[in-house]
């Protein structure tokens, strides 16, 4: 049977892990590298890596680091930042990269979705959605969460998809460090609204919020980020957790 | 041992060199045909889609090579579609070492099948070692259904050929250079035949 995936996220600037580390078995804290590897050792499915570099000086050093990770790792592992047109999907794909995340980008130009997916094939494009639900409906933002934009959670989803994205990364703002619990409502509807997989992000704080958000939210995937960079809930524990559940984990 | 990995218009070639040299091997990423011919072991990897990547491989003689080759050949993933008779993906009429048809999943789940899923029944050299229910990694929307070549099942909205093998040549829809340790594990007893 298809495993539901667990997919730490690891933010990264300056080639660096940026947010806060306390594994004391890393000896380089904060390389996304050697962080990425003991992840793969401890049964993560995928990474997620988010460049939130801001010059173009540093996303030279970006492409560098994710020809690092294609090096070291033997699980699959996307990224994300910084993808404004064809190219930059390209030059990642070339450094090794498994799959891209597009965000606010797919707004500006819908188009380089239809692009990547025609250029590389649909399972190399996943489409990340930030929105937050307010005024009775789930409104889109960009740039890391600061711009609402005129568009709607599902309806943007569906349009995505049918122009060839092959996954959906949705995070609500509204659960997003909050460590209550994902957005299993908006999550459900998604996921029973797509044809392609959704990735659950933001709210994870507890062992049961994933089984929450398999069993209610209908998520193929869920994504964390501190919880595991601080060691809360590790991955190992997860996954044992999860199958104690009869969710199927690998 | 001289490893030549296949080179054409299709993503991720770099993760199968990339495993190989975690293993301690180096390949060389080429399209030369005598390198190709002169290899002890022939990879042919691939991400993409069927017809626009048939028509490269077509334009530079690579399907005939791929045919010819006697030394053990393993196709993964779209590599693995590839060597089979026929793609719905485009129509593409392919390379036919394996006399199977490649077909879209019908609806039912999400495609594509993307993640982590167990081998039913694998058998043979590729896997050695290898326990039934183990996971690997798959990424993909067309699939080759259960067949006589067929050395490991899968099962995603229906069951479909996981691995197959046929004389010299053998072929994976998951991806071993991305499947963790059994993905290791695979890739070295390619190595080992």
């Amino acid at each position: 049977m298809l495993a539901k995936r667990i997919i730490p996220c690891l933010d990264v600037r300056d080639g660096k892990t940026v947010k806060g580390i306390n594994f004391v078995d890393i000896r380089e804290v904060g390389d996304p590298v050697e962080l990425g590897a003991k992840y793969a050792r401890d049964g993560a499915d995928e990474l997620v890596y988010l460049d939130i570099t801001a010059s173009h000086e540093e996303r030279k050093l970006f492409a560098d680091l994710v020809r690092r990770i294609a090096a070291n790792l033997n699980i699959p592992f996307s990224v994300g930042g910084g993808i404004n047109e064809l190219r930059d999907a390209d030059v990642l794909l070339s450094a090794g990269a498994d799959k891209v995340s597009v965000n606010s980008a797919a707004i500006r130009t819908p188009g380089l979705v239809d692009q990547i997916a025609s250029g590389f094939g649909s399972q190399f494009v996943i489409v990340a959605i930030d929105a937050r639900y307010e005024n009775g409906r789930w409104g889109v933002y960009i740039n890391g969460g600061r711009v609402p934009v005129d568009k709607e959670l599902f309806s943007w989803a569906r349009e995505v998809q049918d122009r060839g994205a092959g996954e959906i990364l949705f995070t609500s703002m509204n659960h997003d460090g909050t460590k209550n619990g994902f957005a299993c409502d908006a999550l459900r509807v998604l996921s029973e609204s797509l044809s392609i997989p959704v990735i659950a992000s933001g709210g994870a704080g507890r062992e049961e919020h994933f089984v929450e958000v398999f069993n209610e939210g209908k998520a193929d995937a869920a994504l964390a980020a501190s919880i595991f960079h601080y060691n809360e809930i590790p991955v190992p524990k997860l996954k044992e957790y999860l199958k104690t559940n009869k969710i199927n984990v690998r | 041992m001289k490893i030549a990995i296949i080179k054409y218009n299709a993503g991720n070639i770099r993760s199968v060199d990339f495993a190989l040299r975690r293993m301690g091997l180096e390949a060389e990423i080429t399209d030369d045909h005598e390198k190709i011919r002169s290899a002890d072991k022939v990879i042919f990897p691939g991400v993409g889609e069927a017809a626009s990547t048939m028509k490269h491989l077509t334009a530079n003689g690579l399907d005939n090579l791929l045919r010819e080759l006697k030394q053990p050949v393993l196709g993964i993933c779209l590599g693995q579609q590839l060597m089979c008779r026929q793609s719905e993906e485009g129509d593409a009429s392919c390379i036919g070492i394996f006399d199977e048809p490649v077909l879209r999943f019908p609806p039912g789940e999400k495609v594509p099948h993307m993640g982590w899923n167990q081998l039913t029944d694998p058998a043979g050299d590729l896997f050695k070692g290898v326990e039934p229910g183990a996971y690997v990694y798959f990424i993909h929307s067309y699939y080759v259904p259960l067949c006589t070549e067929t050395v490991a099942g899968c099962e995603y909205i229906t069951g479909f050929s996981a691995a197959l093998h046929r004389y010299n040549f053998y072929a994976t829809q998951f991806h071993p250079e991305k499947s963790g340790p059994t993905g290791q594990k695979i890739l070295e007893n390619f190595i080992a035949l």
